[in-house]
């Protein structure tokens, strides 16, 4: 599991690389926690078209992000989730609370 | 080439979050002999990786204990999947299986069995408080044309 971001006019792109489950996730957390102290985004995007697994620990991420978000008065979405995160997400109900931006190819 | 014999692999080991990972990559690897679809491949390790890491997050709080998990193929066309522990148990199953609950804090998402329940045909849970939970779970891999 590996974390990379990119900053650009108050927006900053978080991917995720690898597999993210609950071994990873607190690290994956502890690392996007101190990019959103240092960057203080008004948006934040988590770029899921480098993730090959995650389970119902991504969801905890993706909630605790947007929340981290909304109260500092931003919004975070998720961009290019691939099919097996996508179906967790779909699973889960979460695209209520949170935009899921879904790619192309994915759409049935 | 489907497998038309019964066959199982069991696996046991310590209740550490590092096993995960290797709990779903050996069930995937098990499962492949059935020919299942990246979709149907994609369920199965995820409904493992939730029954696995709600072994080792919830049933030994004290201890690292032991996870039991078994995999078999019946039927020529269905993975069958028991994840075992003789932890703590949980007191109240159909709170526990809620969508959203959790014990867990804010790491924890509380949609381990509503993504477990969504992925599996059949999913049933039994457990004794003081004894342990076991979990039984259940998918057809359909016969592709």
């Amino acid at each position: 599991m590996k974390v990379y971001s990119a900053y650009q006019q108050g927006r900053l792109t978080i991917y995720l690389t690898g597999e993210l489950d609950h071994h990873e996730v607190r690290g994956s957390m502890a690392v996007i926690e101190r990019l959103l102290d240092e960057y203080l985004p008004r948006e934040c995007v988590l770029d899921l078209s480098t993730l090959n697994f995650m389970d119902s620990s991504g969801i905890a991420l993706i909630l605790k992000l947007h929340r981290r978000l909304r109260e500092s008065g931003g919004s975070a979405w998720v961009e290019n989730a691939a099919s097996q995160p996508l179906r967790v997400i779909d699973a889960s109900g979460i695209e209520r609370l949170v935009r899921i931006a879904v790619r192309e190819e994915t759409k049935a | 080439m489907r497998v038309k014999c019964s066959n199982y692999i069991k696996l046991e080991f310590p209740a550490r979050s590092a096993n995960e990972s290797l709990a779903r990559s050996a069930v995937a690897a098990f499962a492949a002999q059935l020919d299942p679809t990246l979709d149907e491949l994609g369920d199965i390790k995820t409904a493992v990786s939730e029954a696995v890491t709600n072994a080792i997050v919830h049933a030994y709080p004290e201890q690292i204990g032991t996870v039991y998990l078994r995999a078999q193929i019946t039927g020529g066309d269905t993975l069958e999947l028991t994840v075992k522990d003789k932890g703590q148990g949980i007191a109240d199953i159909s709170q526990a299986m809620e969508p959203l609950y959790t014990t867990g804090g804010d790491d924890r998402s509380g949609m381990g069995f509503t993504i477990m329940e969504s992925f599996m045909d059949n999913l049933h849970v039994r457990s004794v408080p003081g004894k342990g939970t076991t979990v039984n779970m259940r998918r057809r891999i359909r016969r592709k044309v």
